[in-house]
């Protein structure tokens, strides 16, 4: 072993025998990992890090589960984790930085983005919930919209327009907003599923202080980018096993139910098979480049291929089942549980990935920034880019 | 969290590619390639000048083959990254046919004379087998223990070869090239040509006999499977800067084509399937180099998924390719051609994509439809 890991091995050893996991409030024994640095070891000192670089992390997570130790529940905080905690670390004070992230990766505390609006999907720039100044505060109005998990949530990234007469990337700023804030209206939002994932936000008079701005003020286009970068690689990156991931159910129906063996889906099933195992090594291999600190430019294809796997296993899926395939199970209204992938039919999962090709960057987007940022060709002809954002079509 | 091994170029193979690429670029630009694909004796004219820098001065030849036997014990996955050179450039050089899968047979099958000369590049070798078929004894030839007699159809790398390696049923032989009857035909892969070989009655040596054979040829083909999607990833970077680069200066309707969604979308896509090609690829080259452990076990999995999804994807850049350059694509006058042909050949090289997915039904255990 080398010097860090057995420093590591040693650390970990004093947080279990200090606080047992058998007999250890779930909180209490977070709040000791986190405090020991053990979170997130790439964190720095102090915000649940220990400086180190993160390929040590994976063997941290694995002997805190193997000696049963509660987590922190990812799945539910995904966007606080993912992209929040990353944001703060770059761009809020260290005061900012001691309140906000260690309740964020303990769970105690939820994050949510207040990025797109319904005028503002792919083109984000084009914001514009208004944002005016009064005193060391913004009075903020408008309607956000896609927000997962913003009725879990406590705090929100919000992107917000304070500079309406400049052109639009430059008109933006970029808040902390605190949920509970008087104003803030969310509202369930219902999916082709039936379930309700995602919600509406209704800003009406929202006061934010000004100290919770990210970055400079007209800086929020290049924070956002930020966040961004780290949503796609939180969506497209990773490496399981052979045949997990969206393939699993497919092959496993194939191979446990005759009747479901159609001569004429053979094919199509093998191009799955292949595809999925493809990109399961393009993951590894991005995995790999990220170990040895020289990141390649491939999650942003990572992402896109990864949605149309889905979105091809889930209705190959339907097309094995035949006549089942026809049933759904349920279509009332609820708020999905993220704690675990939900038990659901396959009529769902047909349904609900047809989103992964849309959220977190529509795949016509990703293709925008495949073909501009790593095959370096033009942008269509702009008329948006030089003109005042008020007076853009809308 | 996998055990996947490194998918990645260690700094041994980014100092060989630099070496090969600058060879090639003296040597073998694609110009001189493009003049001498349609002339007989291609390989006298120019491509054996290429072969003698690149087996003589950087040694490629020898790469895969151990140190003991007379070669430079590194690893198929060196031999990866020159293939992936040569395929860039479609090379008309016997390197896939001989330094890859003769002498992958020669390997395995035990035959250390031949192995050591083939690493020298004293020796150029061939396989006896059609190249459009998976690796198997070829039907047409009778060996009656002493005399090979028969005809084989569309073996690639014959008319480089001094040395011609002959699976038979139960034994694996060894013919010198002069002794057999080459006919060289018109082949749809310009700058990797087939031909007919006819032994009438000659006297060949046996290097291996009974199922050792069997086996040599079974890993023989994983191998080279694995090892042509290196070639083919190579092709599919190659055409896709090429066409890249074209829509970047191209201009209709007072603008430059690659400023067109509808086309910076194909090609997105299609760097994306290129990413993929390498991963899958280079898993391929480390199955390949894996002498044990679960990678090497992994081997036959790895050479069909990589000829499976490398297969389409170099072809689909090809003919991308082809079809983004318009009409000036579809001259002889410019290589996009050559391209097509060998990412379509190279497809049919080894057994197609589909037969590929079928081999991989029953690797990975998913039963056929009743």
């Amino acid at each position: 072993m080398t010097d860090v890991a057995v420093d590591l091995a040693r650390r970990i050893e004093g947080v279990l025998t200090a606080h047992p996991p058998e007999t250890t409030d779930r909180l209490e024994f977070l709040r000791a990992r986190f405090a020991a640095g053990l979170a997130w070891v790439h964190y720095p000192e102090g915000l649940g890090g220990l400086g180190l670089d993160a390929r040590y992390q994976p063997d941290v997570d694995a002997v805190f589960a193997a000696a049963g130790a509660p987590d922190n529940r990812p799945h539910g905080n995904v966007i606080g984790l993912g992209m929040a905690a990353p944001t703060v670390l770059r761009y809020a004070t260290p005061e900012q930085q001691q309140r906000w992230i260690p309740p964020l990766w303990t769970g105690e505390e939820i994050w949510c983005q207040l990025f797109s609006e319904p005028g503002a999907g792919s083109d984000l720039a084009a914001a514009g919930a208004s944002a005016r100044r009064d005193g060391d505060a913004w009075v903020v109005n408008g309607q956000k919209v896609w927000t997962s998990l913003a009725h879990d949530a406590r705090w929100a990234l919000l992107l917000v327009r304070t500079g309406p007469t400049l052109p639009k990337h430059q008109g933006l700023s970029y808040f902390v907003l605190d949920l509970t804030t008087p104003g803030v209206d969310v509202r369930s939002l219902r999916q082709l599923t039936g379930e309700a994932e995602f919600n509406e936000v209704f800003l009406d008079d929202v006061r934010v202080p000004d100290e919770n701005r990210l970055g400079e003020i007209g800086e929020g286009w290049k924070v956002t980018q930020a966040t961004l970068m780290n949503e796609r690689v939180a969506i497209g990156g990773g490496a399981g096993t052979r045949e997990s991931g969206p393939i699993g159910d497919v092959v496993r129906l194939w191979r446990e139910s005759p009747q479901a063996r159609r001569p004429e889906n053979f094919d199509a099933l093998l191009r799955l098979w292949t595809d999925a195992e493809a990109l399961r090594l393009t993951g590894a291999r991005l995995g790999q480049q990220l170990e040895v600190g020289a990141p390649g430019p491939e999650g942003s294809g990572l992402k896109l291929a990864f949605a149309e796997l889905a979105q091809a296993a889930a209705s190959l899926q339907l097309d094995l089942l035949g006549s089942e395939a026809l049933r759904y199970d349920d279509w009332s209204l609820r708020r999905p549980d993220f704690s675990s992938p939900p038990d659901r039919v396959a009529g769902y999962w047909y349904l609900r990935n047809r989103a992964n090709s849309i959220e977190g960057g529509t795949s016509e987007i990703m293709r925008n920034i495949i073909s501009e940022r790593v095959l370096g060709l033009p942008s269509e002809p702009r008329v948006d880019t030089d003109i005042p954002w008020k007076d853009l079509p809308k | 969290m996998s055990q996947i091994p490194s998918l990645l170029y260690a700094d041994v193979e980014d100092d060989l590619r630099r070496a090969v690429r600058v060879m090639l670029a003296d040597r073998a630009p694609i110009e001189e390639i493009l003049d001498r694909s349609d002339q007989e004796d291609a390989y006298g004219k120019g491509a054996r000048q290429i072969w003698s820098g690149l087996v003589e001065e950087l040694g490629v030849a020898a790469l895969a083959v151990p140190a003991e036997l007379g070669g430079a014990g590194a690893s198929w996955r060196e031999v990866a990254v020159v293939l992936e050179e040569l395929g860039r450039g479609v090379v008309d050089v016997p390197f896939f046919t001989s330094a890859v899968l003769a002498t992958s047979l020669a390997h395995e099958a035990g035959a250390i004379d031949l192995l050591g000369e083939l690493a020298t590049g004293e020796a150029v070798g061939a396989v006896v087998a059609s190249f459009a078929a998976p690796l198997v004894p070829p039907e047409g030839l009778t060996w009656d223990g002493r005399v090979v007699s028969g005809t084989v159809r569309t073996v690639a790398g014959v008319a480089e070869a001094t040395h011609l390696l002959v699976p038979v049923a139960d034994a694996l032989l060894v013919v010198a090239a002069e002794q057999a009857d080459a006919l060289a035909v018109p082949s749809l892969d310009m700058t990797r040509r087939v031909a007919d070989v006819t032994f009438e009655g000659v006297e060949a040596a046996v290097v291996a006999e009974g199922p050792e054979v069997v086996v040599a040829l079974a890993r023989s083909a994983d191998l080279a499977a694995a090892l042509l999607a290196s070639e083919q990833l190579g092709l599919a970077e190659r055409v896709l800067e090429l066409t890249v680069d074209y829509l970047k200066q191209r201009r209709q309707f007072g603008r430059v084509l690659g400023s067109y969604q509808a086309l910076k979308h194909r090609l997105a896509d299609l760097w994306t399937s290129v990413t993929q090609a390498r991963a899958v690829a280079r898993y391929a080259a480390a199955c390949a180099s894996a002498t044990d452990g679960p990678d090497a076990s992994d081997l036959s999995v790895a050479a069909s998924l990589a000829q499976a999804v490398c297969g389409e994807v170099a072809l689909r850049a090809a003919e991308e390719c082809l079809q983004l350059h318009g009409g000036i694509g579809f001259t002889w006058e410019h290589p996009a051609h050559l391209y097509v042909k060998r990412a379509r050949t190279d497809a049919l090289a080894l057994g197609t994509p589909s037969w590929h997915r079928r081999r991989l039904a029953d690797l990975a255990g998913l039963p056929h439809p009743a």
